[in-house]
């Protein structure tokens, strides 16, 4: 979503996007004229009239479980975003006994919260896991 | 479903929905708005509408039609500005 017109979206599609990714873009480029949506989400620059690059997760319940913000100038990183999405599915899915630690990816352990697991996380979670 | 939009020469706008914003005095709506734009992890995402561009079509979308899956919203500053 940006300030950008659905007709300004089309040729920026047909005309750049569609030779980097094949087939165009895969989701629907939504126009915020004035930055209303924006403004609602906190992300709209007024000075600049522009929006921040402002990414926001929503759970099938339509909850925002997790948002960042950049200034124009720094790309986001894809791949963090879906990790994320993929951390909030486990937790969602174990119906929140499950939590995923630092540096969390598909396949590494979980913790189970719990009076037993009080003061013990040392014990099965080591600083070198959050990195890699 | 979304809507098709007819391509006009007027440009289609969306916004949030519901909620009217109420008259307030000119002191106040700074600190209105700043508190209206805090969004929270944990709470629920306000509701918009918003033309689009969509597989070679204008549509209309609405956020809460998507309840039930997941949704990634993504604001950027501008088409063609490089990254």
């Amino acid at each position: 979503m940006s300030i950008d017109s659905v007709f300004v979206h089309k040729m920026w599609n047909d005309n750049e996007l569609s030779k980097m990714v094949k087939g165009g873009v895969p989701f629907p480029m939504l126009s915020d004229a004035g930055g209303k949506v924006g403004s609602v989400y906190g992300i709209y620059d007024e000075d600049a009239g522009v929006e921040t690059r402002g990414r926001f997760i929503i759970d099938p319940d339509g909850i925002v479980q997790g948002f960042e913000v950049l200034t124009p100038p720094v790309g986001r990183n894809v791949n963090e975003s879906l990790r994320q999405i993929q951390a909030f599915q486990l937790v969602r899915k174990s119906k929140g006994t499950e939590a995923t630690p630092s540096g969390w990816r598909p396949g590494k352990m979980t913790l189970k919260p719990g009076p037993d697991l009080v003061g013990r996380v040392w014990e099965v979670w080591k600083t070198e896991m959050a990195f890699d | 479903m979304p809507d098709e939009i007819k391509a006009g020469c007027a440009r289609p706008t969306g916004g949030p929905v519901g909620e009217s914003k109420k008259e307030t005095p000119y002191q106040e709506e700074s600190i209105t708005k700043e508190t209206a734009a805090m969004i929270k992890v944990g709470r629920k995402a306000p509701d918009f509408t918003a033309p689009a561009y969509f597989q070679g079509k204008f549509i209309n979308i609405q956020l809460s039609e998507y309840l039930g899956k997941w949704v990634v919203l993504c604001f950027y500053p501008g088409d063609f500005t490089f990254v």
